[in-house]
């Protein structure tokens, strides 16, 4: 399980400094692909299996087929820094606060994952009254068999029609755009 | 048993994502991403089987789909530079 564990998150290192590192965004995209491929067996070994189910079919499905759509109208190559960098000047000043910027954010986070439970601690608020309200309600109260769906429809129902709104108007931006572009080239 | 046999085919996944990142050509690459994926399709068979929850195998399957869909995407790209 540890060794599984270990190897999978050492791919997605390797796999993520890769696709930052690639000079053909293509090779990126493809690398990316197999990264959500990755943390997809990441998740089904958490036991998060609907989550595994959407990280597959979005991040390795839809939007690897949205950005090359995107490579389509982009250039494929990224271009050559134009002069060489000499060693000392390695950083200039935004990379620098760029550096800085993730750096904080990062600590940041990590600094809020110490006061949450250990992963799959049996007295965490979580497993100790809050999924079991969920199980026991969630049938007489929403009629669902799936609790999942039951949260997401009926007790984050305003939250997930939100989500609607805004993943709607994206698909319509995006019909637009590409609209756009066919009228312009034929 | 189970868990043995997913790390000789994820360390046989450091050596397709070699050819992945390496490859002199595109196609190299292509091949390497698709093979990936039918692995991560046997790894999450084989975590449904670790964790004695066989229906896992939907979601297997469900992969094999998506991988296929992907690749094509590649292939058209490459041959036609656009994908409609």
């Amino acid at each position: 399980m540890i060794a599984v564990d270990f190897l999978l998150l050492l791919l997605l290192v390797i796999i993520a400094v890769a696709a930052i590192s690639a000079k053909d965004i293509l090779t990126s995209i493809m690398l990316l692909g197999s990264y959500s491929l990755v943390i997809a067996m990441e998740w089904v070994l958490l036991n998060a299996v609907d989550v595994a189910f959407t990280e597959a079919a979005v991040g390795a499905g839809i939007s690897t087929i949205l950005m090359i759509a995107v490579l389509t109208r982009v250039p494929r190559f990224e271009k050559e820094p134009k002069e060489q960098k000499h060693f000392f000047n390695l950083f200039n000043h935004s990379e620098l606060l760029a550096l800085a910027t993730v750096v904080i954010t990062g600590a940041l986070l990590i600094s809020g994952t110490w006061d949450m439970p250990a992963f799959g601690d049996p007295n965490s608020p979580a497993n100790s009254y809050l999924s079991p309200e969920y199980i026991e309600r969630s049938y007489p109260q929403t009629g669902s068999h799936n609790i999942v769906t039951a949260v997401l429809a009926s007790y984050r129902g305003y939250d997930t029609l939100g989500e609607t709104t805004v993943v709607f108007t994206a698909a319509i931006c995006l019909i637009l755009l590409i609209r756009s572009y066919k009228k312009n080239e034929r | 048993m189970f868990s043995f046999i997913a790390v000789i085919i994820l360390i046989g996944v450091f050596f397709v994502l070699f050819r992945a990142i390496k490859g002199p050509t595109i196609f190299d690459r292509v091949l390497s991403v698709n093979l990936i994926g039918t692995k991560a399709v046997v790894v999450i068979a084989l975590i449904g089987f670790m964790h004695n929850r066989p229906e896992f195998m939907d979601i297997a399957l469900t992969y094999a789909l998506i991988n296929f869909i992907g690749t094509i995407a590649f292939l058209k790209y490459i041959e036609k530079n656009r994908l409609d």
